[in-house]
């Protein structure tokens, strides 16, 4: 495969870019593979990479029903942070954050991670409690955040009214080296890096059925055939329960509809991503200028990727109270993608009931920025059959158990 | 160059000028223009530049569709970046600035973009910019970013001046554009007795069929639209409403509407934009149909236009784009074009049909009025820079071999037309594809489904595929009809508006010129006009394995422009299948995304803005606060004081002062906000043991008894003071927040659970104001205030009474958050202030204060009582908090009593609450956690607990804080350290949470 | 945007003036359940691709909870009824049967 810098571009663009391969294979299935992924969104490409790069498992597939990428990889705000309150949470935001850091030289494919700086605004006296004891916790947790007030919010954010005639900011909990990345370079750049590998990345193949042979898997029925394997990733967000189904466990999720939009695109005006929990908005510029704009989900079951207008409507309009330059601006576009809610908001990587057969779902509102901790930690949990400290709290027991990780008490919501 | 034509243009008024601006230079056109139309009159077709190579731009489309003629429009508060020329009206004083260049327009450095293209293929930025990492953040993505976006950012002080609207439709029908089709469709249901909103984007009724001409009826197609509206309009049951567009179709026939109602007007007096909510039980889409544009090389020079576009200018707007027009097309419609341009006495060197038949009739006509009509050609290259200069024609079956010049400084292109199924889509309508006419129509069996699970919308017209404009209003006239029919009204049994039959030959398939043509040129050959994607884009993404539509949309960013790709959508999709070698429909589209074309934000957002944003609750003395020096927090939607503040005093000075006031002689607090909720019924006791972790069916009546309650997962959710008025009622204290919260959980598990059971509840929260008397001197200030015996033999603690206080019908509870000698006075809300003043006046001798939220707080923490978001936040257990006492171990069952039965629930191990003391007597940091050795396996610093509360305490002299700590309350005495976010550590021994009067001596007297 | 009808009312209930309350009929287990039956009640959701019994308060409206079968992926009501019922009623059984042939729950059809 070819490597890609400035000097390829140059070289192929003296023959009209006629040289450029294949950035991923497009494979017949083999009849076994040591290893099947089911689902190449960010999580189960990650997690494919991993399981090659730092645990030498390499005759793997991953199995996509659709289009790699395609579901809520493709269709999420970009933001990348870790100032998450409880330690299992910081530990792997962390972990994905740092990968993040490097992914482009990693994966040779640029991600454009772009560590401009998150900031949470504290509009209640509540929030800004909350907010330093999330700073508290950060530095504890080796994640980089410090609770800064509103002259310095305003200075890092220009175009933000600190004084909203019903909820001042406060504050905000800021954290410079988090930031954004391109979302779907995010996949490419991941299943490049699989196909390069020589793992099997084979699209339009869905997984109709999961065999079992004496309590363990045997393999997946697909549509492209059965295919034999040792190990079962199902990494596939909100179809996870009718995966769970065909291996004959139920998990503790429901699927919602999340909506984002965004802005027709303008000239620089915000160089930071600022997310206010309490009116329920966050917002950043991309690199092509869009201003991109997300809220909170909606309440019931949906599979429809389209979701109600009144949660756009209460985003927009606490966005246009906090940043007003937005009132004469444009929705240009405006999507949905169904999420994976678990009881606790917090994801799965977990073992399940049946041997050999793995989990990692119920990454709700906030998976797109886990991608590389995710995939680490599910790798690791896959290749050594128990998951590592990375996982091990996020087991499908603790709900049994009542050992929560609840984020909403840091009053913020996960995005 | 583009000129005013001498006579014409059916949408302007001639007789008038209007005077605007364009980037600082001053222009003129006509009430009804478009900034376009007026601009291309004035001579000026260059608009704007490209996203990516900063190309020059000029109009393509006359419409919604345009993707290039964007500018910033109105200046200061009122500017409005990547506004459409083609469709903003212009007004007396209109200023436009051109977009995305420097420094003009005319000379745009970025050009050198253009200059480099070859290596900035589709994905470059994916490829490179990857080393060294740190160049990313500093110095690429930075130049990245100034050289994308579009229009001008709005200045971050701006406010916008304008006012938004909600309005509310219900209706039968909804017709969707008020072209014939939507005018015949609208006919149909509103004879029937529907009630119908017809809505249409443009100021204008009739669509492009006026610009087409032919008869309807038998009257011209201006006349029949007249006749149509007026008609319409004098229906009881209709509604019509132009400027107005369909937005975007949501479920179960809920549709958004935008109207843009002050756009044409200098400084609209009524609100700029209204965003109509509709429902409708039946939605029928006359949309229209977009004409195509051909891929060629050159086909983005400015003068390259679509064959309708031009027409529309000449006729509807007397502007002509050029004096020398070459048509190129691969279907009829475009011969109307060259036709309707000789009319209007312009040259028309030639028309470049792909097809090698040509064309049919139109063509003859074409033929006979003297045009020269090239079948089997294309283009190979337009050959220009700002301006169209001339056209290299070739065979199309060719490779782009040159046979002929063709000098010209406008090209009308065709490439056929696919109609507008965006409304269709957005609840998942399915599409087919049609081969004869090559383009996407609605798929009648896979309509969207309403709540009923029946097929909602009807495509109508051409947006259902029909071309001819006698098939358009036979399909209208049909589809209004059906939508009449199935909300229950009977249609009338008249016949469609007739029109003339569609007399074309068949159009050919070609979606690039020439056939063969060769890289070099497909290079050159744009798609997507504003996103700079060309043929060579697609292909390479296909080359490179992004071969699902929307990996090759991505990679490219064809169609993700303004414009959403409506001129660009299915030609992408042609060359990607060409690519891959497969079918269009097995390739497949892009998904359908609401709104049509932008809307404003200042809509979405709607009146609902500034002090109106969200209600604010306020208490009945809320403006004695004010007056008296209040420091308002907001509390959910309350308002409460944090403090009161006397001239000159700090906040803290000022909380320092309430507290030792409180504790040494009276304070006063607005305890209204306190949620109170009544339980009433013959079961009101069962069920109050189920809602509290306490017994409370033996509590007495005339007693009150502090209660816990648990969700069902078992984490602690609300607490306060309970009191029993009679054998079957209860008053349930909450906190401020948890009033609402409180009720609907009370409801939910009465209906859903225990539905069997006789109670009742009631919010009556507001109903009442609730005064705390506090202090040493609170039975005092009572007892002069008289009608009531609140001795302590009377009224004793945790004992309640009413009566009359004062004169004031009140109740008395004798409960204390505070650990003195306190009584909680409730009054019906509009005697609260009257009885407030009342006690403020006579507690004068007493030395009476206000005290505010964080006075609250403080005397709260100096006694150990827990308050629900800080010591709690929905992982702790009552269990954590040393209120086991609050548990009753009698009851088999509490919301909550299963949960903490679980592992983790009931582990000793967990952190328990305790109080803390530093060493130094400083308050502690909020939040602040203590740390433990080492690390664990991820890396994370150990803790053992935190800080939960912490206050300053005036009547110690001392920080205290209460705290969460691993087997704390087994740990009395153990010192722990508590980083500050400086680096240094603050030690803080385990004590008791009580901080004063331990034995609780002073509530109880 | 849901539209659903309240059986209690009779109103048409915009989806605004109704708070979702997720799945419907889920049995309450007490202090006398195992963990795994309190587990599966708590947590565990049916969460299908298709027919949904779920509860929606008509919160803005009457205040009452009710029930609605509901398709995820058409989004389509088969009806709604009272909450105060452990199982869907037969009229409701046999709307969703008639537009979903085959159609079980819970051994229901």
């Amino acid at each position: 495969m070819k490597r890609y810098s400035a000097f390829a571009i140059a070289r192929e663009a003296l023959r009209d870019h006629t040289g450029w391969g294949r950035a991923w294979g497009n494979p017949e299935p083999r009849r076994r593979y040591d290893a099947i992924i089911v689902g190449a969104g960010g999580h189960g490409l990650a997690t494919a990479y991993y399981l090659g790069r730092n645990h030498g498992i390499r005759n793997v597939a991953i199995l996509e029903k659709g289009w790699l990428g395609g579901g809520n990889t493709g269709r999420n705000t970009t933001i990348i942070r870790s100032n998450y309150l409880q330690d299992p949470s910081a530990a792997i935001y962390e972990k994905a954050r740092s990968l993040y850091e490097t992914l482009s030289q990693e994966l040779n494919y640029n991600i454009m991670y772009s560590p401009r700086g998150v900031m949470m605004l504290a509009q209640t006296e509540h929030e800004v409690r909350g907010y330093r004891r999330t700073a508290q916790a950060n530095a504890l947790q080796g994640v980089d955040t410090e609770f800064i007030g509103p002259e310095r919010v305003k200075a890092l954010c220009p175009i933000i009214r600190l004084e909203g005639p019903r909820y001042p900011v406060l504050g905000a909990l800021w954290q410079p080296r988090a930031g954004t990345a391109r979302h779907d370079a995010v996949a490419w750049g991941y299943a490049r890096a699989c196909s390069e590998m020589g793992m099997h990345v084979i699209q339009k193949c869905e997984v109709t059925g999961i065999r079992r042979e004496g309590g363990r898997v045997a393999g997946v029925d697909t549509t492209r055939g059965p295919i034999d394997c040792d190990k079962l990733g199902i990494v596939v967000a909100g179809h996870s329960g009718r995966l769970a189904e065909m291996a004959g466990f139920r998990l503790p999720i429901e699927s919602v509809a999340l909506q984002a939009l965004v802005s027709e695109p303008i000239k620089p005006a915000m160089d930071v991503v600022v997310m206010a929990n309490t009116v329920h908005g966050y917002l950043s510029q991309s690199d092509k200028g869009e201003m991109v704009i997300g809220g909170g989900a909606d309440g019931f079951n949906n599979y429809t990727q389209r979701g109600s207008f009144h949660h756009v409507e209460e985003t927009v309009r606490a966005l246009v109270e906090t940043f007003p330059m937005l009132s004469r601006l444009k929705m240009l576009r405006w999507w949905g993608g169904i999420v994976d809610m678990t009881g606790d908001r917090s994801p799965i990587i977990s073992k399940t009931p049946l041997e050999g057969c793995f989990i990692n779902c119920g990454w709700g509102t906030g998976g797109f920025k886990a991608i590389p901790g995710s995939g680490w930690a599910m790798a690791e949990t896959m290749a050594k059959g128990e998951p590592g400290p990375l996982a091990a709290a996020f087991s499908l027991d603790r709900f049994r158990e009542g050992r929560f990780i609840d984020e909403s008490v840091a009053a913020g919501v996960a995005h | 160059m583009s000129t005013r034509l001498a006579t014409g243009g059916r949408l302007l008024d001639r007789s008038r000028r209007v005077s605007f601006t364009f980037d600082g230079k001053r222009l003129s056109g006509h009430p009804g223009d478009t900034l376009a139309s007026a601009l291309m009159g004035a001579g000026q077709l260059l608009m704007g530049r490209s996203f990516k190579y900063h190309r020059p731009r000029g109009p393509v489309a006359s419409g919604a569709e345009e993707p290039n003629a964007l500018v910033n429009l109105r200046d200061g508060d009122r500017h409005e970046p990547n506004q459409r020329a083609t469709t903003t009206e212009v007004f007396e004083g209109l200023t436009a600035t051109s977009q995305n260049h420097w420094p003009s327009l005319d000379f745009d450095v970025g050009q050198v973009n253009a200059a480099l293209a070859r290596f900035l293929p589709a994905g470059f930025y994916y490829k490179t910019f990857i080393h060294p990492r740190p160049l990313w953040k500093h110095l690429y993505e930075p130049v990245i970013r100034r050289s994308a976006g579009l229009g001008k950012a709005p200045d971050p002080e701006t406010r916008d001046p304008d006012r938004y609207e909600h309005l509310y439709a219900f209706v039968d029908v909804l017709i969707v554009g008020g072209g014939t089709a939507g005018l015949a469709a609208a006919r149909a249901a509103g004879r029937a007795g529907a009630r119908v909103l017809l809505i249409e984007q443009t100021p204008h009724w009739g669509g492009r069929a006026p610009v087409d001409g032919g008869e309807i009826d038998g009257q011209p197609a201006d006349d029949w639209v007249a006749a149509t509206v007026a008609e319409l309009e004098a229906m009881e049951n209709v509604t019509l409403r132009a400027r107005t567009m369909g937005a975007g179709v949501y479920d179960h026939g809920y549709v958004l509407a935008y109207e843009r109602a002050g756009d044409h007007l200098a400084a609209p007096a009524g609100p700029r934009h209204r965003l109509w909510r509709i429902r409708a039980e039946r939605i029928v889409t006359a949309t229209g149909a977009l004409e195509r544009p051909l891929a060629f090389a050159g086909n983005d020079v400015p003068g390259v236009m679509l064959a309708s576009a031009v027409r529309d200018y000449v006729v509807n707007w007397a502007v002509s784009p050029g004096d020398r027009t070459v048509v190129v097309t691969n279907n009829d419609d475009a011969y109307r074009t060259a036709l309707c341009l000789k009319a209007a006495g312009l040259d028309v060197p030639a028309v470049i049909d792909a097809r090698p038949e040509g064309g049919g009739r139109l063509m003859d006509e074409a033929r006979a009025a003297g045009i020269r009509v090239e079948t089997g050609r294309g283009v190979a290259k337009v050959k220009g820079g700002k301006r169209v200069e001339a056209v290299y024609t070739c065979p199309q079956v060719g490779e782009g071999a040159t046979v002929q010049e063709i000098k010209c400084d406008a090209v009308a292109v065709s490439g056929g037309w696919s109609p507008v199924v965006h409304l269709w889509s957005h609840t998942g309508g399915k599409l087919v594809w049609d081969a004869a006419e090559a383009f996407f129509r609605p798929d009648p069996d896979r309509a969207p489904l309403g709540d009923d699970g029946a097929a909602n919308v009807i495509a109508a017209g051409a947006a259902n595929g029909a071309l001819g404009p006698g098939e358009i209003l036979a399909d209208a006239h049909a589809a209004g009809a059906r939508a009449a029919e199935e909300t229950g009204h009977a249609p009338k049994s008249d016949a469609a508006p007739s029109g003339d039959a569609r007399d074309e030959a068949p159009l050919a398939p070609v979606w690039l010129m020439p056939q063969g043509a060769s890289v070099k040129l497909r290079q050159k050959a744009w798609l997507d006009f504003q996103n700079d994607v060309k043929v060579s884009d697609v292909e390479l993404a296909a080359r490179e394995g992004y071969e699902s539509v929307e990996h090759a949309k991505r990679y490219t960013t064809l169609g993700m422009a303004t414009d959403q790709g409506k001129l660009s959508n299915i030609n992408g999709l042609a060359v990607l299948a060409q690519a891959l070698g497969e079918e269009i429909p097995q390739v497949g589209t892009t998904t359908f995304r609401p709104p049509y074309t932008p809307i404003s934000m200042g809509a979405i957002a709607g009146p609902a803005t500034g002090a109106t944003f969200q209600p604010v609750r306020r208490t009945p003395m809320h403006d004695w606060h004010a007056a008296h020096g209040a420091d308002w927090e907001p509390v959910g939607q309350w308002r409460r004081p944090y403090t009161y503040r006397r001239e000159g005093e700090s906040r803290a000075d000022a909380v320092n002062r309430e507290v030792k006031n409180a504790r040494e002689a009276l304070g006063m607090l607005d305890a209204s906000t306190l949620g109170k909720i009544l339980v009433k019924g013959p079961d009101a006791p069962r069920f109050m043991d189920m809602l509290y972790t306490n017994m409370m069916s033996t509590l007495k009546p005339g007693r009150c008894r502090y209660g816990l309650m648990c969700s069902e997962n078992g984490f602690l959710m609300d607490d306060g003071v309970v009191a029993r008025l009679d054998e079957e009622t209860f008053l349930c204290h909450t906190t401020t927040g948890g009033a609402d919260h409180v009720h609907a959980h009370m409801e939910e598990w009465l209906q859903t659970e225990w539905w069997d059971w006789k109670v009742w509840t009631l919010n009556v929260t507001e109903q009442w104001g609730q005064i705390a008397v506090v202090g040493p001197n609170a039975r005092k200030v009572l007892e002069k205030l008289g009608g009531l015996d609140v001795s302590k033999e009377a009224l004793s603690f945790m004992g309640w009474t009413e009566g009359t206080l004062a004169g004031f019908s009140v109740r008395v509870f004798r409960i204390s958050f505070s650990g003195e000698l306190s009584y909680e006075i409730a009054v019906p809300a509009n005697h609260a202030r009257a009885l407030w003043e009342a006690i403020f006046e006579a507690g004068q001798e007493f030395g009476v204060m206000p005290y505010g939220t964080e006075c609250l707080h403080v005397l709260r923490a100096e006694k150990g009582f827990i308050m629900i978001g800080d010591e709690t936040d929905g992982t702790v257990i009552p269990q954590d908090l040393g209120l086991d006492w609050a548990i009753s171990k009698k009851k088999d069952d509490y919301i909550g009593k299963r949960a903490q039965q679980r592992s983790h629930m009931a582990d000793p191990e967990r952190w328990k609450l305790v109080g803390l003391e530093t060493l130094d007597g400083s308050v502690l940091p909020e939040a602040a956690y203590a740390t433990a050795p080492g690390t664990n396996a991820n890396g994370q610093r150990n803790t053992q607990g935190r800080v939960t509360s912490t206050y300053h305490s005036a009547t110690l002299g001392r920080g205290i804080a209460m705290g969460l700590v691993h087997r704390g309350p087994e740990r009395m005495g153990e010192v722990l350290e508590f980083p500050k976010v400086d680096g240094t550590v603050v030690k803080a021994k385990i004590v008791a949470p009580v901080f004063y009067d331990r034995e609780g001596t002073k509530q109880d007297v | 945007m849901l539209r659903l009808t309240c059986p209690y009312c009779g109103v048409a209930a915009e989806e605004t003036e109704l708070a979702p309350g997720g799945e419907a009929h889920l049995a309450r287990v007490g202090p006398e359940g195992n963990d795994d039956a309190f587990h599966a009640y708590l947590f565990e959701r049916e969460n299908p691709r298709g027919v949904h019994f779920e509860r929606w308060r008509h919160a803005m409206g009457c205040g009452k909870w009710f029930h609605a079968a509901r398709c995820t992926v058409t989004l389509e009501v088969f009806g709604t009824y009272p909450a105060q019922t452990t199982e869907p009623p037969a009229h409701i059984r046999a709307a969703i049967t008639a537009k979903r042939p085959g159609w079980a729950w819970r051994g229901l059809s």
